[in-house]
Protein backbone atom coordinates (compact mmCIF):
# COMPACT_ATOMS: atom_id res chain seq x y z
CA UNK A 1 0.00 0.00 0.00
CA UNK A 2 1.43 3.54 -0.93
CA UNK A 3 0.41 6.26 1.67
CA UNK A 4 1.36 9.87 0.51
CA UNK A 5 1.64 12.45 3.11
CA UNK A 6 0.59 16.24 1.40
CA UNK A 7 -1.09 19.57 2.63
CA UNK A 8 -1.20 22.19 0.14
CA UNK A 9 -0.04 24.85 2.64
CA UNK A 10 3.67 24.63 3.71
CA UNK A 11 4.55 23.92 7.30
CA UNK A 12 1.68 22.13 8.43
CA UNK A 13 3.62 19.05 9.65
CA UNK A 14 3.94 16.62 6.76
CA UNK A 15 7.37 15.62 7.35
CA UNK A 16 6.29 15.09 10.97
CA UNK A 17 3.57 12.99 10.28
CA UNK A 18 5.70 10.68 7.77
CA UNK A 19 8.19 10.09 9.78
CA UNK A 20 6.56 8.98 12.38
CA UNK A 21 4.35 6.82 11.03
CA UNK A 22 7.08 5.46 9.29
CA UNK A 23 8.89 4.87 12.38
CA UNK A 24 5.33 3.58 14.31
CA UNK A 25 4.84 0.70 12.05
CA UNK A 26 8.20 -0.42 11.16
CA UNK A 27 8.34 -3.32 13.95
CA UNK A 28 4.95 -4.54 12.44
CA UNK A 29 5.70 -4.56 8.31
CA UNK A 30 8.45 -3.95 6.20
CA UNK A 31 8.29 0.38 5.53
CA UNK A 32 9.67 2.35 3.37
CA UNK A 33 10.09 5.68 3.09
CA UNK A 34 10.40 8.03 0.10
CA UNK A 35 10.75 12.01 0.29
CA UNK A 36 9.40 13.30 -2.73
CA UNK A 37 9.97 16.63 -1.28
CA UNK A 38 13.31 17.04 -3.40
CA UNK A 39 13.19 20.98 -3.25
CA UNK A 40 13.56 20.88 0.32
CA UNK A 41 13.83 17.34 1.28
CA UNK A 42 13.74 17.30 5.45
CA UNK A 43 13.03 13.21 6.45
CA UNK A 44 16.84 12.47 6.35
CA UNK A 45 17.53 15.09 9.46
CA UNK A 46 14.57 12.80 11.34
CA UNK A 47 15.62 9.77 10.36
CA UNK A 48 19.79 10.32 10.16
CA UNK A 49 19.51 7.19 7.14
CA UNK A 50 22.42 5.44 6.21
CA UNK A 51 22.99 6.13 2.76
CA UNK A 52 24.63 2.92 1.04
CA UNK A 53 23.38 4.27 -2.86
CA UNK A 54 23.54 7.45 -5.23
CA UNK A 55 21.98 8.04 -8.39
CA UNK A 56 22.15 11.20 -10.85
CA UNK A 57 19.11 11.94 -12.14
CA UNK A 58 19.36 13.33 -15.66
CA UNK A 59 17.58 14.33 -18.42
CA UNK A 60 18.90 14.35 -22.36
CA UNK A 61 19.38 17.71 -23.64
CA UNK A 62 20.30 18.34 -27.34
CA UNK A 63 23.92 18.85 -28.66
CA UNK A 64 24.03 20.36 -31.96
CA UNK A 65 26.92 19.28 -34.57
CA UNK A 66 27.56 22.50 -36.28
CA UNK A 67 29.34 21.18 -39.15
CA UNK A 68 25.83 19.21 -40.42
CA UNK A 69 23.57 22.07 -39.39
CA UNK A 70 22.21 23.91 -42.04
CA UNK A 71 20.34 26.38 -39.88
CA UNK A 72 17.03 25.32 -41.19
CA UNK A 73 15.21 26.45 -38.13
CA UNK A 74 13.09 23.14 -37.99
CA UNK A 75 14.78 22.27 -34.02
CA UNK A 76 13.81 25.60 -32.85
CA UNK A 77 10.06 25.55 -34.83
CA UNK A 78 9.22 21.65 -33.16
CA UNK A 79 10.69 23.45 -29.38
CA UNK A 80 7.88 23.85 -27.34
CA UNK A 81 9.81 24.84 -24.42
CA UNK A 82 11.99 27.56 -26.60
CA UNK A 83 15.06 26.11 -25.68
CA UNK A 84 17.15 26.05 -28.75
CA UNK A 85 17.06 28.76 -30.79
CA UNK A 86 18.81 29.45 -34.41
CA UNK A 87 20.52 33.16 -34.85
CA UNK A 88 22.08 33.52 -38.36
CA UNK A 89 24.31 30.55 -38.40
CA UNK A 90 24.81 30.07 -34.75
CA UNK A 91 22.53 27.61 -32.71
CA UNK A 92 21.75 28.62 -29.40
CA UNK A 93 20.47 25.64 -26.70
CA UNK A 94 19.28 26.69 -23.19
CA UNK A 95 19.68 23.71 -21.37
CA UNK A 96 17.55 25.26 -18.35
CA UNK A 97 14.33 25.17 -20.21
CA UNK A 98 14.80 21.74 -22.08
CA UNK A 99 12.33 19.11 -20.89
CA UNK A 100 14.23 16.37 -22.83
CA UNK A 101 11.54 15.14 -24.98
CA UNK A 102 13.78 14.61 -28.00
CA UNK A 103 12.14 16.39 -30.19
CA UNK A 104 14.65 18.58 -31.91
CA UNK A 105 17.08 15.71 -32.45
CA UNK A 106 14.34 13.12 -34.10
CA UNK A 107 13.19 15.96 -36.59
CA UNK A 108 16.53 17.39 -37.55
CA UNK A 109 16.88 16.67 -41.38
CA UNK A 110 20.29 16.80 -41.25
CA UNK A 111 20.54 14.34 -38.01
CA UNK A 112 23.17 16.98 -36.77
CA UNK A 113 21.68 16.72 -33.36
CA UNK A 114 22.03 14.21 -30.93
CA UNK A 115 21.76 14.39 -27.17
CA UNK A 116 23.75 14.36 -23.86
CA UNK A 117 22.67 13.73 -20.18
CA UNK A 118 22.92 16.92 -18.18
CA UNK A 119 22.43 15.74 -13.87
CA UNK A 120 19.84 18.04 -12.13
CA UNK A 121 19.45 16.26 -9.15
CA UNK A 122 20.29 13.08 -7.41
CA UNK A 123 18.22 9.91 -5.54
CA UNK A 124 19.62 8.60 -2.72
CA UNK A 125 19.08 5.23 -0.86
CA UNK A 126 19.57 3.99 2.36
CA UNK A 127 18.55 2.80 5.16
CA UNK A 128 17.33 4.06 8.53
CA UNK A 129 17.09 1.48 11.71
CA UNK A 130 15.15 -1.22 9.35
CA UNK A 131 12.95 1.31 7.44
CA UNK A 132 13.97 0.85 3.85
CA UNK A 133 14.74 4.89 2.54
CA UNK A 134 15.18 6.88 -1.01
CA UNK A 135 15.37 10.70 -1.21
CA UNK A 136 15.16 12.84 -4.08
CA UNK A 137 17.41 15.88 -4.05
CA UNK A 138 17.01 18.57 -6.76
CA UNK A 139 20.22 20.61 -7.29
CA UNK A 140 20.10 24.33 -6.25
CA UNK A 141 19.27 26.60 -9.27
CA UNK A 142 17.83 23.65 -11.18
CA UNK A 143 13.59 24.51 -12.12
CA UNK A 144 12.40 20.87 -12.53
CA UNK A 145 11.84 18.99 -10.29
CA UNK A 146 9.19 16.60 -11.31
CA UNK A 147 12.25 14.10 -13.52
CA UNK A 148 13.59 13.73 -10.07
CA UNK A 149 10.26 12.48 -8.46
CA UNK A 150 9.76 10.12 -10.80
CA UNK A 151 12.72 8.90 -9.95
CA UNK A 152 12.46 8.29 -6.39
CA UNK A 153 8.86 7.10 -7.34
CA UNK A 154 10.47 4.14 -9.39
CA UNK A 155 11.97 2.99 -5.91
CA UNK A 156 8.26 2.36 -4.37
CA UNK A 157 8.28 -1.22 -3.10
CA UNK A 158 5.37 -2.53 -3.75
CA UNK A 159 5.39 -5.36 -1.27
CA UNK A 160 5.91 -2.52 1.81
CA UNK A 161 4.46 -0.09 3.37
CA UNK A 162 4.90 2.77 1.33
CA UNK A 163 5.37 6.56 2.83
CA UNK A 164 5.37 9.55 0.37
CA UNK A 165 6.52 12.77 1.86
CA UNK A 166 5.27 15.27 -0.66
CA UNK A 167 6.10 18.85 -1.30
CA UNK A 168 3.60 21.73 -0.64
CA UNK A 169 1.39 23.53 -2.98
CA UNK A 170 -1.10 21.95 -5.36
CA UNK A 171 0.85 22.11 -8.83
CA UNK A 172 3.34 19.31 -10.96
CA UNK A 173 5.25 18.36 -8.49
CA UNK A 174 2.39 17.22 -6.06
CA UNK A 175 0.59 15.36 -8.41
CA UNK A 176 3.55 13.93 -9.43
CA UNK A 177 4.14 12.35 -6.30
CA UNK A 178 0.66 11.60 -5.00
CA UNK A 179 -0.54 10.15 -8.44
CA UNK A 180 -0.90 6.08 -7.89
CA UNK A 181 -1.04 6.18 -3.73
CA UNK A 182 -3.56 4.17 -2.52
CA UNK A 183 -4.45 7.39 0.25
CA UNK A 184 -3.73 10.50 0.63
CA UNK A 185 -3.13 12.12 3.90
CA UNK A 186 -3.22 15.88 4.25
CA UNK A 187 -1.96 17.53 6.87
CA UNK A 188 -3.27 20.89 7.69
CA UNK A 189 -4.06 23.07 10.61
CA UNK A 190 -6.85 25.25 11.97
CA UNK A 191 -6.40 28.39 10.73
CA UNK A 192 -7.68 30.51 7.38
CA UNK A 193 -4.33 29.79 5.90
CA UNK A 194 -4.76 26.14 6.59
CA UNK A 195 -8.20 25.81 5.47
CA UNK A 196 -7.49 27.75 2.31
CA UNK A 197 -4.77 25.39 1.16
CA UNK A 198 -6.57 22.62 2.42
CA UNK A 199 -9.45 23.08 0.15
CA UNK A 200 -7.57 23.28 -2.88
CA UNK A 201 -5.66 20.04 -1.86
CA UNK A 202 -8.66 18.12 -1.83
CA UNK A 203 -9.67 19.14 -5.01
CA UNK A 204 -6.09 18.23 -6.05
CA UNK A 205 -6.21 14.19 -4.16
CA UNK A 206 -10.07 14.17 -6.29
CA UNK A 207 -8.91 14.71 -9.48
CA UNK A 208 -6.48 12.06 -8.88
CA UNK A 209 -9.01 9.79 -7.74
CA UNK A 210 -7.39 8.83 -4.50
CA UNK A 211 -9.25 8.62 -1.31
CA UNK A 212 -8.00 10.98 1.39
CA UNK A 213 -7.78 11.75 5.04
CA UNK A 214 -7.05 14.40 7.66
CA UNK A 215 -4.81 15.35 10.51
CA UNK A 216 -5.03 18.41 12.22
CA UNK A 217 -2.14 19.75 13.48
CA UNK A 218 -1.63 22.33 15.82
CA UNK A 219 -5.00 22.14 17.07
CA UNK A 220 -5.95 24.84 19.39
CA UNK A 221 -4.05 27.16 17.73
CA UNK A 222 -6.79 28.71 15.40
CA UNK A 223 -10.72 28.76 14.99
CA UNK A 224 -12.95 25.81 14.11
CA UNK A 225 -13.30 26.31 10.49
CA UNK A 226 -11.13 23.54 9.31
CA UNK A 227 -13.23 21.22 11.38
CA UNK A 228 -16.46 22.36 10.29
CA UNK A 229 -15.15 21.90 6.46
CA UNK A 230 -14.18 17.94 7.40
CA UNK A 231 -17.50 17.21 8.50
CA UNK A 232 -19.34 18.98 5.99
CA UNK A 233 -17.10 17.58 2.98
CA UNK A 234 -17.44 14.48 4.95
CA UNK A 235 -13.55 14.12 4.72
CA UNK A 236 -12.12 11.87 7.59
CA UNK A 237 -10.07 13.55 10.39
CA UNK A 238 -7.85 10.72 11.56
CA UNK A 239 -5.93 11.74 13.72
CA UNK A 240 -5.56 15.60 15.77
CA UNK A 241 -2.07 16.80 17.32
CA UNK A 242 -2.45 19.91 19.88
CA UNK A 243 -0.27 22.94 19.44
CA UNK A 244 2.54 22.07 22.17
CA UNK A 245 5.54 24.15 22.45
CA UNK A 246 7.35 20.49 23.47
CA UNK A 247 6.69 19.50 20.35
CA UNK A 248 7.62 22.39 18.45
CA UNK A 249 10.93 22.15 20.48
CA UNK A 250 11.73 18.74 19.59
CA UNK A 251 11.10 18.79 16.06
CA UNK A 252 13.26 21.90 16.17
CA UNK A 253 15.91 19.47 16.98
CA UNK A 254 15.33 17.10 15.00
CA UNK A 255 13.71 14.29 16.96
CA UNK A 256 10.41 12.93 15.60
CA UNK A 257 7.17 13.08 17.52
CA UNK A 258 6.94 8.92 18.49
CA UNK A 259 10.84 8.84 19.29
CA UNK A 260 10.55 11.89 21.42
CA UNK A 261 6.73 11.04 23.28
CA UNK A 262 6.57 7.04 22.51
CA UNK A 263 2.65 7.18 23.70
CA UNK A 264 1.76 8.57 19.96
CA UNK A 265 3.03 5.22 19.00
CA UNK A 266 -0.27 3.82 19.62
CA UNK A 267 -2.33 6.87 17.16
CA UNK A 268 0.04 6.59 14.36
CA UNK A 269 -0.98 2.40 14.73
CA UNK A 270 -4.68 3.46 15.01
CA UNK A 271 -4.15 6.11 12.00
CA UNK A 272 -3.04 3.46 10.00
CA UNK A 273 -5.22 1.13 10.65
CA UNK A 274 -8.15 3.55 9.91
CA UNK A 275 -6.13 4.06 6.43
CA UNK A 276 -6.74 0.19 6.08
CA UNK A 277 -10.55 -0.08 6.94
CA UNK A 278 -10.59 2.88 4.15
CA UNK A 279 -8.89 1.69 1.08
CA UNK A 280 -10.10 -2.40 1.85
CA UNK A 281 -13.62 -0.67 1.86
CA UNK A 282 -13.05 1.35 -1.30
CA UNK A 283 -11.98 -1.48 -3.28
CA UNK A 284 -14.05 -3.94 -2.30
CA UNK A 285 -17.00 -1.68 -3.13
CA UNK A 286 -15.46 -0.69 -6.71
CA UNK A 287 -15.18 -4.75 -7.21
CA UNK A 288 -18.94 -4.05 -6.47
CA UNK B 1 11.33 51.32 -8.20
CA UNK B 2 12.96 48.29 -5.99
CA UNK B 3 11.26 44.94 -5.94
CA UNK B 4 11.12 42.60 -2.37
CA UNK B 5 10.61 39.30 -2.77
CA UNK B 6 10.02 37.22 0.38
CA UNK B 7 11.20 33.78 0.55
CA UNK B 8 12.24 30.67 2.85
CA UNK B 9 12.51 27.53 1.41
CA UNK B 10 10.68 25.48 3.90
CA UNK B 11 7.29 25.98 4.47
CA UNK B 12 4.66 27.69 6.45
CA UNK B 13 7.65 29.52 7.96
CA UNK B 14 5.55 32.98 8.24
CA UNK B 15 6.31 34.32 4.46
CA UNK B 16 2.93 35.77 3.71
CA UNK B 17 1.99 36.86 8.09
CA UNK B 18 4.80 39.17 7.00
CA UNK B 19 4.14 40.21 3.80
CA UNK B 20 0.93 41.52 5.25
CA UNK B 21 2.19 43.65 7.68
CA UNK B 22 4.60 45.18 4.98
CA UNK B 23 1.44 45.67 2.99
CA UNK B 24 -0.26 48.05 5.68
CA UNK B 25 3.36 49.38 6.73
CA UNK B 26 4.87 50.38 3.22
CA UNK B 27 3.80 54.07 1.82
CA UNK B 28 3.82 53.59 -1.88
CA UNK B 29 3.99 49.40 -3.13
CA UNK B 30 1.66 47.15 -5.00
CA UNK B 31 1.64 43.90 -3.71
CA UNK B 32 1.99 40.80 -5.65
CA UNK B 33 1.01 37.01 -4.35
CA UNK B 34 3.61 34.86 -6.70
CA UNK B 35 2.41 31.62 -4.54
CA UNK B 36 0.11 30.79 -7.16
CA UNK B 37 -0.57 27.14 -6.24
CA UNK B 38 -1.29 27.84 -2.64
CA UNK B 39 -1.64 31.35 -2.26
CA UNK B 40 -3.13 32.92 0.85
CA UNK B 41 -2.01 36.69 1.29
CA UNK B 42 -5.49 37.62 -0.04
CA UNK B 43 -6.85 36.04 3.26
CA UNK B 44 -4.92 39.06 4.93
CA UNK B 45 -5.79 41.70 2.94
CA UNK B 46 -9.57 41.04 1.60
CA UNK B 47 -9.34 42.30 -2.05
CA UNK B 48 -11.84 43.32 -3.81
CA UNK B 49 -11.90 42.19 -7.48
CA UNK B 50 -11.84 44.65 -10.22
CA UNK B 51 -9.94 42.79 -12.93
CA UNK B 52 -10.03 38.97 -13.96
CA UNK B 53 -8.08 37.44 -16.50
CA UNK B 54 -7.44 33.30 -17.92
CA UNK B 55 -4.27 32.08 -18.19
CA UNK B 56 -3.43 30.40 -21.46
CA UNK B 57 -0.57 27.96 -21.05
CA UNK B 58 1.14 25.14 -22.46
CA UNK B 59 -0.71 22.85 -24.91
CA UNK B 60 -2.13 18.96 -24.26
CA UNK B 61 -2.08 16.32 -27.16
CA UNK B 62 -5.46 14.49 -27.95
CA UNK B 63 -5.51 11.92 -30.31
CA UNK B 64 -8.34 11.52 -32.69
CA UNK B 65 -9.45 8.07 -32.57
CA UNK B 66 -10.90 8.01 -36.17
CA UNK B 67 -7.89 8.94 -38.11
CA UNK B 68 -5.16 6.71 -35.64
CA UNK B 69 -3.98 3.91 -37.22
CA UNK B 70 -2.38 2.49 -34.06
CA UNK B 71 1.05 2.49 -35.53
CA UNK B 72 2.42 3.04 -32.30
CA UNK B 73 4.64 5.48 -32.63
CA UNK B 74 3.49 8.22 -30.27
CA UNK B 75 3.63 5.74 -27.44
CA UNK B 76 7.21 4.61 -28.59
CA UNK B 77 8.77 7.73 -28.38
CA UNK B 78 6.85 10.24 -25.85
CA UNK B 79 9.40 10.37 -22.94
CA UNK B 80 6.88 11.11 -20.43
CA UNK B 81 5.02 7.71 -20.99
CA UNK B 82 1.85 10.14 -21.49
CA UNK B 83 0.66 8.20 -24.28
CA UNK B 84 -0.98 4.67 -23.17
CA UNK B 85 -3.84 2.80 -25.42
CA UNK B 86 -3.39 5.08 -28.01
CA UNK B 87 -4.96 7.58 -25.25
CA UNK B 88 -3.31 10.89 -23.91
CA UNK B 89 -3.42 10.79 -20.13
CA UNK B 90 -3.19 14.90 -19.76
CA UNK B 91 -1.38 14.93 -16.14
CA UNK B 92 1.17 12.86 -17.67
CA UNK B 93 1.72 15.13 -20.73
CA UNK B 94 4.07 17.58 -20.73
CA UNK B 95 2.85 19.67 -24.09
CA UNK B 96 6.22 18.96 -26.07
CA UNK B 97 4.26 17.84 -29.44
CA UNK B 98 6.99 15.49 -30.34
CA UNK B 99 4.01 13.31 -30.78
CA UNK B 100 1.82 15.54 -32.85
CA UNK B 101 4.84 16.82 -34.95
CA UNK B 102 5.64 12.64 -35.64
CA UNK B 103 2.35 11.33 -36.66
CA UNK B 104 2.48 10.04 -39.80
CA UNK B 105 -1.52 10.24 -40.38
CA UNK B 106 -2.09 13.77 -38.87
CA UNK B 107 -4.22 12.39 -35.79
CA UNK B 108 -2.61 14.32 -33.50
CA UNK B 109 -4.16 17.73 -31.87
CA UNK B 110 -2.56 20.08 -29.57
CA UNK B 111 -5.70 21.78 -27.44
CA UNK B 112 -4.81 25.21 -25.42
CA UNK B 113 -4.27 24.70 -21.80
CA UNK B 114 -6.75 26.68 -19.74
CA UNK B 115 -3.92 26.86 -16.99
CA UNK B 116 -5.44 29.32 -14.18
CA UNK B 117 -6.75 32.82 -13.87
CA UNK B 118 -4.92 36.07 -12.59
CA UNK B 119 -6.68 38.95 -10.89
CA UNK B 120 -6.00 42.53 -10.11
CA UNK B 121 -7.57 43.55 -7.00
CA UNK B 122 -8.17 46.63 -5.09
CA UNK B 123 -6.90 46.18 -1.27
CA UNK B 124 -6.61 48.67 1.88
CA UNK B 125 -3.46 49.07 1.41
CA UNK B 126 -3.30 49.69 -2.70
CA UNK B 127 -3.59 47.19 -5.78
CA UNK B 128 -2.72 43.33 -5.55
CA UNK B 129 -2.05 41.60 -8.17
CA UNK B 130 -2.62 37.46 -7.89
CA UNK B 131 -3.03 34.29 -9.11
CA UNK B 132 -4.95 30.88 -9.36
CA UNK B 133 -3.44 28.13 -10.76
CA UNK B 134 -5.89 25.44 -11.94
CA UNK B 135 -5.91 22.19 -10.00
CA UNK B 136 -3.22 19.99 -11.15
CA UNK B 137 -1.94 22.52 -13.55
CA UNK B 138 1.63 22.99 -15.17
CA UNK B 139 3.50 26.17 -15.63
CA UNK B 140 3.67 27.97 -12.35
CA UNK B 141 6.35 29.41 -13.36
CA UNK B 142 4.91 31.17 -16.21
CA UNK B 143 1.99 32.72 -14.10
CA UNK B 144 4.41 33.71 -11.47
CA UNK B 145 5.98 35.85 -14.16
CA UNK B 146 2.92 36.98 -16.09
CA UNK B 147 1.73 38.32 -12.37
CA UNK B 148 5.10 40.45 -11.76
CA UNK B 149 5.02 41.73 -14.92
CA UNK B 150 1.43 43.01 -14.26
CA UNK B 151 2.43 44.14 -10.81
CA UNK B 152 5.89 45.66 -12.69
CA UNK B 153 3.31 47.59 -14.67
CA UNK B 154 1.12 48.79 -12.20
CA UNK B 155 4.13 50.18 -10.26
CA UNK B 156 5.43 51.84 -13.15
CA UNK B 157 1.75 53.52 -14.26
CA UNK B 158 1.47 54.44 -10.00
CA UNK B 159 5.34 55.52 -10.04
CA UNK B 160 5.21 53.22 -6.69
CA UNK B 161 8.35 53.04 -4.53
CA UNK B 162 7.99 49.28 -3.76
CA UNK B 163 7.19 45.99 -5.23
CA UNK B 164 6.15 43.56 -2.25
CA UNK B 165 5.87 39.76 -3.35
CA UNK B 166 5.26 37.20 -1.46
CA UNK B 167 6.38 34.15 -2.74
CA UNK B 168 6.14 30.41 -2.36
CA UNK B 169 8.39 27.69 -0.85
CA UNK B 170 10.80 25.51 -2.02
CA UNK B 171 13.56 26.28 -4.53
CA UNK B 172 12.37 24.76 -8.00
CA UNK B 173 10.33 27.02 -11.10
CA UNK B 174 7.86 29.17 -9.55
CA UNK B 175 10.68 30.37 -6.73
CA UNK B 176 13.23 31.20 -9.51
CA UNK B 177 10.37 33.08 -11.46
CA UNK B 178 9.87 34.91 -8.58
CA UNK B 179 13.39 35.46 -8.01
CA UNK B 180 15.21 36.36 -10.81
CA UNK B 181 15.45 40.04 -10.98
CA UNK B 182 14.41 41.32 -8.02
CA UNK B 183 15.84 44.00 -6.14
CA UNK B 184 16.42 42.06 -2.69
CA UNK B 185 15.27 38.70 -1.36
CA UNK B 186 14.06 38.58 2.38
CA UNK B 187 14.76 34.22 3.65
CA UNK B 188 12.41 33.84 6.61
CA UNK B 189 13.28 30.99 8.48
CA UNK B 190 13.21 29.14 12.26
CA UNK B 191 15.29 27.68 14.59
CA UNK B 192 14.25 24.02 13.48
CA UNK B 193 17.36 21.97 11.95
CA UNK B 194 14.57 21.32 8.92
CA UNK B 195 14.43 25.18 8.44
CA UNK B 196 18.40 25.83 8.86
CA UNK B 197 19.02 22.96 5.60
CA UNK B 198 16.21 24.62 3.83
CA UNK B 199 17.75 28.06 4.05
CA UNK B 200 21.04 26.81 2.94
CA UNK B 201 19.65 25.67 -0.34
CA UNK B 202 17.44 28.99 -0.92
CA UNK B 203 20.74 31.16 -0.46
CA UNK B 204 22.26 28.93 -2.92
CA UNK B 205 19.10 30.21 -5.01
CA UNK B 206 19.58 33.85 -4.62
CA UNK B 207 23.25 33.84 -5.16
CA UNK B 208 22.91 31.60 -8.67
CA UNK B 209 20.45 34.59 -9.72
CA UNK B 210 22.37 37.43 -8.24
CA UNK B 211 20.03 38.92 -5.96
CA UNK B 212 21.17 39.66 -2.41
CA UNK B 213 19.15 38.22 0.75
CA UNK B 214 18.90 39.16 4.01
CA UNK B 215 17.22 36.48 6.75
CA UNK B 216 14.50 36.96 9.30
CA UNK B 217 14.77 34.09 12.07
CA UNK B 218 10.75 33.87 13.11
CA UNK B 219 10.01 32.49 16.71
CA UNK B 220 13.14 32.48 17.43
CA UNK B 221 12.70 31.72 20.91
CA UNK B 222 11.51 28.26 20.09
CA UNK B 223 15.22 27.06 20.09
CA UNK B 224 17.83 29.63 20.95
CA UNK B 225 20.42 27.73 20.84
CA UNK B 226 19.27 26.88 16.39
CA UNK B 227 18.62 30.35 16.18
CA UNK B 228 22.40 31.53 17.52
CA UNK B 229 23.73 28.59 14.89
CA UNK B 230 21.61 30.70 11.86
CA UNK B 231 23.07 34.13 13.29
CA UNK B 232 26.89 32.12 12.76
CA UNK B 233 26.24 30.86 9.66
CA UNK B 234 24.43 33.39 7.69
CA UNK B 235 27.96 35.43 9.27
CA UNK B 236 30.22 33.37 7.96
CA UNK B 237 27.76 33.62 4.44
CA UNK B 238 28.01 37.51 4.53
CA UNK B 239 24.21 37.33 4.85
CA UNK B 240 22.94 40.02 7.58
CA UNK B 241 20.11 39.06 9.40
CA UNK B 242 18.28 41.50 9.75
CA UNK B 243 15.34 40.36 12.58
CA UNK B 244 14.38 37.57 15.35
CA UNK B 245 10.74 37.85 15.53
CA UNK B 246 9.20 35.66 18.93
CA UNK B 247 6.67 32.90 18.33
CA UNK B 248 3.07 34.57 19.41
CA UNK B 249 -0.27 33.39 19.18
CA UNK B 250 -1.41 36.75 17.74
CA UNK B 251 -0.23 36.16 14.73
CA UNK B 252 -2.69 33.21 14.23
CA UNK B 253 -5.13 35.37 15.92
CA UNK B 254 -4.40 38.29 13.65
CA UNK B 255 -5.02 35.03 10.60
CA UNK B 256 -8.61 34.15 11.78
CA UNK B 257 -9.78 38.48 12.03
CA UNK B 258 -8.31 38.70 8.73
CA UNK B 259 -6.13 41.73 9.63
CA UNK B 260 -2.23 41.69 9.00
CA UNK B 261 -0.42 41.30 12.45
CA UNK B 262 0.72 44.69 13.13
CA UNK B 263 -3.08 46.10 12.54
CA UNK B 264 -4.13 43.48 15.25
CA UNK B 265 -1.43 44.13 18.11
CA UNK B 266 1.36 46.93 18.80
CA UNK B 267 3.31 44.37 21.20
CA UNK B 268 6.20 41.75 20.55
CA UNK B 269 5.79 40.30 17.03
CA UNK B 270 4.28 43.23 15.82
CA UNK B 271 7.63 45.91 16.79
CA UNK B 272 10.12 42.60 15.28
CA UNK B 273 8.15 43.32 12.17
CA UNK B 274 7.90 46.97 12.01
CA UNK B 275 11.69 47.24 12.42
CA UNK B 276 12.60 44.63 9.71
CA UNK B 277 10.33 46.95 7.30
CA UNK B 278 12.31 50.07 8.77
CA UNK B 279 15.43 48.09 8.17
CA UNK B 280 14.30 48.01 4.44
CA UNK B 281 13.53 51.09 4.42
CA UNK B 282 17.07 52.35 5.03
CA UNK B 283 18.60 49.60 2.62
CA UNK B 284 16.48 50.27 -0.08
Amino acid sequence: MIISVASGKGGTGKTLVATSLALSLKDREQVQLLDCDVEEPNDHIFLKPVITRSETVSIMVPRVDEDKCTYCGRCAEVCAYHAIAILAKTVLVFPHLCHGCGACSYICPEKAISEESRGIGVVELGNSDGIDFAQGRLNVSEPMPTPVIRKVKEKANRDCTVVIDVSPGTSCPVVESIRGSDFCLLVTEPTPFGLNDLILAVETVKELKVPCGVVINRAGAGNGEVEEYCLKENLPVLLTIPLDMEIARRYSRGITLVEGMPQWKESFLRLFESIQEIVSERSSSLKR
Amino acid sequence: MKEVVVLSGKGGTGKTSIVGSFAALAKSKVLVDCDVDAADLHLLLQPVMREKHDFWSGKVASINGEKCTRCGLCQEQCRFKAIVDFRVDPLSCEGCGFCYHICPVEAINMRENLSGQWFISDTRYGDLVHARLGIAQENSGKLVALVRQQARKIAEKQKADYIISDGPPGIGCPVISSLSGASLALLVTEPTLSGIHDLERVLGVCRHFGVQALVGINKFDINEENTHQIEGYCLSQGVPVVARIPFDNAVTEAMVRGLPVVEYTSNGVARQIKELWEWFLKLL
